[in-house]
């Protein structure tokens, strides 16, 4: 079975982003960008498929710059064994973005789709959920366990108050959460090999999409600051405060 | 202008975070329709009837929608919604994971977990794990939107007589099907619906010593969560996570106990009204948006507070 995996290039989860003094957006000149955190869960859970002898091809896709080239090869060397660039300069929403993979999808035919369930620059968690209504697919979204049974994929998501299992029609959406897998890291000769391994960049004209977008940013601005308030000294200090003072309890 | 406003509810009931939806459909303006779609779900149409503000309830009634399933759902909602002007659901697991579906059924953008509404095309919502916050305008035929529960202030659940109507929805799609669900049982109030949520982080050191969380908790009527670092260690289960990639909560009062304060877990608790730290690292973080910190060793200061309060 073939499994489509779709990466984003995102700012490091480590970096504390800087809100730019025009209020244009944010700060993104000289800082680290990696995989999007949801996005190396994806990828580490088509290779286990692929390990288990469930998946048999991992393509890999990124919808974003040039430089998103980067994230493919990091994917390659984990495990895809191609990857596909829809190169667009633009930032995409999502309704663009599951529509560029919904044209990757009818090319591909994967039977399974592995996506993040959000990134953590915009923080939509739409996209899954919108490539599994354009391809008429079956979704499963915040996914800790996925296993392929046959024709249907049964997967355990997590849900408000615990889990909840569904089982999918193949081909089907998953979207995963953090408990999913651990990642694992990439060797240096597996890093090499990715070197090799074959990437094709495609335009969304060629896909035949149109991504315009009927959403506007006018303006980022950083959150209200909470300032530190008083060290108490005592438990009984505390107490007296959230009855007197705070009059919470 | 009619807005659609899909209910959270278990069939049985109306979920809270239903309120603070309706809440934001009134910033808006307009016509508030409801969705009730369930399976036996009358009982829960009855209850959004009564709710501040809404107009009419459409009932969805039909085993198709027993679990919420989003291949049978999303239809539903797309095709009683494409008239209307807004879509709005609650960020709950279920509105993440239908919302998307609908507008991409209508093919219009969505906009996710707004925290206010500028006016009924301009809304306000966090990006980056909530370290900026992005005014958004959309053009879109029909708004389709998620609410983050705690930036709206919750209509009152009684004090409205709304039409109660009955639609009817398509058969099952045939694509998906519910095996089964484990939700924990618990008589404390709902993360996210309580007024004080007490945390526990890497500090409290196994599953175990969470028991002294849950003996405060009771007396105080408190919900129990716990930061990422804990729920990475195993100590008890995600559904308690507080935190970006966990629930956002902003009771009346926080107590982060033995939580170091990660950006985030801050992303998920730093609207609370009053927060409280206990950690006996002085440099931690936690207290540099604490309200009252206390430094302390935990096993020490939490049996004593709960004798205290």
């Amino acid at each position: 079975m073939k499994v489509l995996v779709a990466v984003k290039r995102v700012v490091d989860y480590n970096v504390k982003v800087r809100v730019k003094a025009d209020n244009s957006g944010v700060d993104l000149a000289n800082v680290k960008m990696s995989m999007n955190p949801f996005c190396e869960i994806a990828v580490e859970e088509a290779v286990r498929l692929k390990e288990k002898g469930v998946a048999t091809e991992i393509v890999v896709v990124s919808i974003g710059p040039a430089t998103a080239q980067e994230q493919l090869r990091t994917a390659l060397a984990l495990g895809a064994d191609r990857a596909i660039l829809v190169e667009s300069a633009d930032e995409l929403n999502s309704l663009a973005v599951a529509k560029l993979l919904k044209a990757v999808v009818d090319k591909e035919q994967p039977q399974l789709v592995i996506l993040g369930k959000q990134s953590i620059d915009s923080d939509n968690n739409q996209t899954g959920q919108m490539l599994a209504a354009l391809s008429g697919y079956a979704q499963g979204t915040f996914a800790s366990k996925v296993e392929v049974a046959g024709d249907k994929v049964n997967v355990t998501r997590e849900v408000d108050g615990g889990l909840q299992t569904v089982a999918l029609n193949l081909p089907a959406i998953v979207t995963t959460d953090l408990r999913l897998n651990e990642p694992r890291y990439a060797s240096l000769p597996n890093i090499m090999k990715a070197k090799k391994k074959p990437l094709e960049v495609v335009t969304p004209d060629a896909l035949g999409v149109a991504t315009a977008s009927t959403l506007k940013t006018l303006k980022v601005e950083a959150p209200a600051a909470r300032s530190a308030g008083i060290k108490v000294k005592s438990v009984a200090e505390l107490v007296e405060k959230l009855k007197n003072e705070a009059k919470v309890i | 202008m009619t807005i659609l406003v899909i209910a959270e509810h278990t069939n049985a009931a109306l979920a809270p975070a239903t309120l603070n939806t309706v809440a934001a459909a009134q910033k808006i303006g307009g016509d508030i329709h409801v969705l009730v779609a369930g399976a036996a779900c009358g009982a829960a149409a009855e209850a959004a009837a009564k709710v501040a503000g809404v107009a009419k309830v459409l009932v969805a009634d039909n085993a198709a929608y027993a679990h919420q399933l989003p291949e049978n759902v999303a239809p539903l909602v797309a095709e009683l919604g494409k008239g209307c002007s807004h879509i709005l659901a609650a960020a709950t697991s279920n509105g993440k994971n239908i919302l998307p579906r609908v507008a991409a059924l209508l093919d219009v953008d969505q906009i996710s977990e707004i925290i206010s509404v500028e006016s009924a095309d301009t809304f306000k919502r966090p990006i980056y794990a909530g370290n900026a916050i992005a005014t958004v305008q959309s053009s879109a035929a029909v708004k389709v939107i998620t609410v983050r529960a705690t930036g709206f202030d919750a209509v009152a659940a009684e004090g409205g007589s709304a039409a109660v109507e009955a639609v009817s929805g398509s058969a099952d799609a045939g694509k998906s099907s519910f095996i089964g669900e484990e939700l924990a049982k618990s008589d404390r109030p709902e993360l996210t619906a309580a007024k004080i949520v007490i945390s526990g982080g890497r500090g409290m050191q196994n599953g175990d010593n969470f028991k002294l969380l849950y003996t405060l908790a009771d007396k105080l009527g408190a919900a129990v969560g716990a930061s990422r670092a804990a729920v990475d260690a195993g100590f008890v289960p995600n559904d308690m996570q507080v935190g970006q990639t966990g629930k956002i909560v902003a009771p009346q009062l926080y107590v982060a106990v033995g939580i170091s304060g990660a950006i985030q877990h801050l992303a998920g608790m730093k609207d609370s009204k009053v927060i409280v730290a206990i950690n006996k690292d002085e440099e931690a973080p936690i207290f540099q948006v604490a309200d009252y910190g206390l430094v302390a060793d935990l096993f020490d200061a939490v049996p004593e507070l709960e004798t205290l309060v």
